[in-house]
């Protein structure tokens, strides 16, 4: 299976736990089976995130209050964790807490 | 069964979703791009309308705004002021018959004093503000924190509400409106109009910030010990600096940005932080408790989510700015820990942040009505809420006033120091206190012009600010504007304890 990119974006404060970077361009490394948001998060969170990893997952899931979009829509509508990645994908987080 | 981490929503409800899209719920034809509430699919054209018809419904459904009116938008960069700034915009730019105007201003507050910014940061996030502001076309003014310290001392002062504008004089004030329109179009009057729109457009800049004002707001944030003492104590100063830009220019209204979530998690916090009576005027959708200006919050309808995804398709502009919450754990503060409580109850139990909506919709305060020209006493220093004094000699802050004092080791004092919730029938006779006060070391105000005991303060204070202000190492670090206020009712409730026994009885005041 080719490897394929996807575009992450962070906003309302999730950014902080990036470096301040809020947009990435990521190649996911190439695997038998396709990428799932699952997978995504503990890529992210073994590669992108910088600190303080219980601000941003929480379990297998991204933390209460963090929004995810993938491609402009709701990932509730895509299966959330289940949602398979395709190539050229955008997933956008936005952090709807106070404290980022 | 029970586990934190477990997705309760998400095998049960979309075993299909993944190959097959849902539909707009309302449309029934495009596909949906969100959901929200519990399970209401929309796709963006009905999402915009829903969001933009909420917003004039709210303003349409309290008539609390008038046309013409000056309502000042405050505006913290955050997505739900953002939004709501779009939304004014929006709502101001149509030409429906139905559509009506207010004046609007912003006010934006430069708070990186009490967070800890630096200068630089603080410059680039004021410029990005700005530039968003001139684009609006709005006259704004930009206030920083530290300009507490130059607050004059009538910013604490109660006033009488405004005259009373019953709904039927809302409808005559409306087409009083666009008659009057109609007039000065037919008489060429277009062109004063224009003219005074151009001379609002005008900004109003914040002075630079003083190195001594600097200083004194990081002393004064220093010296509170607990993020929950100071997240209160800023968003007091918020208010106070809101309250008083608004009546400096004029504005009678002024709109807050507050969500719903917001609301919901304010309400929960102001309960544990014992800020309990004033919950109506907090979370409610008007508040008039400084009196001629009137606070409102149109956004208080929409969740986070909604307002986050709207400003996300719709490409609405807003900031992050750190603040005194960012990145600190769960249970920093009061406030940190419900926010997490409620939010992480929302992601199980969708309807969580609506159930407490709604209980706030039915809360009224059950206050006796207040005397007219409501006596200084009867108001909180700080947050100005409505405090009850009469009846308080079984409440819990009167027991904890009192435990304090025994505790200091000051028995005798007990009647001087808090002359408003002083039982007149009860056995401590103020005056024999004051006699023996002549040698009494401190605590005595028998002598005018000796600086105020701390316990002063705290008994010009509501509960819950009471507890912040105890928080605090030094209580001279507070804004002079504040120091002074509470000095001048502090005397002059000395005064009247002094001539009670003179003053002849008045019915309302005096039965306990």
């Amino acid at each position: 299976m080719a490897s394929y990119a996807v575009g992450l974006v962070f906003r309302g404060g999730a950014e902080l736990l990036f470096d301040g970077v809020k947009d990435h361009h990521v190649t996911l490394p190439s695997q038998s089976e396709p990428w799932d948001m699952k997978q995504l998060l503990v890529w992210i969170r073994g590669n992108l995130l910088k600190e303080r990893p219980e601000l941003f997952v929480q379990g297998d899931s991204v933390r209460p209050g963090i929004l995810v979009l993938i491609n402009d829509a709701d990932w509730e509508l895509m299966g959330e964790l289940e949602y398979q990645l395709q190539d050229q994908d955008n997933v956008v987080f936005i952090s709807t807490l106070h404290g980022g | 069964m029970c586990q934190v981490e477990e997705e309760y929503s998400g095998p049960l409800e979309k075993t299909s979703l993944p190959t097959v899209s849902k539909k707009c719920m309302k449309c029934k034809e495009s596909t949906a791009v969100l959901i929200i509430r519990v399970g209401d699919a929309f796709c963006r054209d009905c999402f915009r309308e829903y969001f933009v018809h909420k917003f004039r419904a709210m303003l349409g459904k309290n008539r609390v705004i008038f046309p013409g009116e000056k309502v000042l938008l405050a505006v913290s960069g955050g997505p739900a002021s953002s939004s709501m700034l779009t939304q004014v915009q929006e709502g101001l730019s149509r030409d429906a018959p139905k559509k009506l105007r207010f004046a609007p201003g912003i006010i934006y507050i430069d708070e990186g004093g009490a967070c800890d910014q630096n200068a630089e940061e603080r410059e680039k996030t004021l410029s990005q503000m700005e530039a968003i502001f001139r684009k609006t076309g709005f006259p704004y003014h930009i206030v920083s924190l530290e300009q507490v310290f130059s607050l004059p001392n009538s910013v604490l002062e109660p006033v009488s509400c405004g005259p009373e504008r019953p709904g039927s004089s809302y409808k005559a004030a409306v087409d009083q409106y666009l008659q009057q329109k109609e007039v000065n179009q037919r008489q060429g009057q277009l062109a004063t109009e224009e003219a005074q729109d151009a001379v609002a457009h005008l900004s109003v800049q914040a002075s630079q910030v003083s190195p001594e004002h600097k200083q004194a707001l990081e002393k004064l944030f220093s010296s509170l010990k607990t993020l929950t003492a100071r997240q209160d104590m800023l968003q007091t100063l918020r208010q106070h600096l809101i309250l008083h830009t608004a009546r400096l220019n004029g504005y009678s209204k002024v709109m807050m940005g507050d969500s719903c979530t917001r609301l919901a998690i304010r309400l929960l916090s102001n309960i544990s932080l014992g800020r309990g009576a004033s919950l109506a005027v907090d979370t409610g959708f008007s508040d008039p408790r400084y009196g001629d200006v009137v606070i409102v919050r149109p956004m208080r309808d929409y969740s986070s989510k909604e307002i986050a995804f709207y400003n996300r398709l719709f490409g609405v502009r807003s900031l992050f700015i750190s603040g005194l919450g960012t990145k600190t754990s769960d249970k920093a503060s009061i406030q940190q820990l419900t926010e997490s409580f409620v939010i992480k109850l929302q992601a199980d139990f969708p309807s969580t942040v609506s159930t407490i909506y709604r209980t706030s919709e039915k809360l009224h305060t059950a206050c006796p009505p207040q005397t007219s020209g409501a006596v200084a006493a009867d108001k909180c220093l700080l947050c100005l809420c409505a405090v009850c004094n009469k009846a308080d000699a079984a409440s819990a802050s009167h027991a904890s006033l009192i435990s304090e004092r025994l505790s200091r080791g000051e028995l005798g004092m007990e009647a001087k120091i808090d002359p408003a919730s002083c039982c007149p029938s009860g056995t401590l006779d103020p005056f024999s206190c004051q006699r023996e006060g002549q040698g009494c070391g401190e605590g005595g105000s028998c002598t005018a012009g000796r600086a105020p005991a701390p316990a002063d303060l705290k008994s010009l204070l509501c509960y819950s600010c009471r507890l912040t202000v105890k928080d605090m190492a030094a209580e001279d670090t507070l804004p002079p504007y504040i120091t002074s206020e509470a000095e001048k009712r502090w005397n002059r409730a000395q005064l009247k304890e002094e001539v009670r026994e003179f003053l002849l009885e008045d019915e309302d005041e005096e039965v306990g």
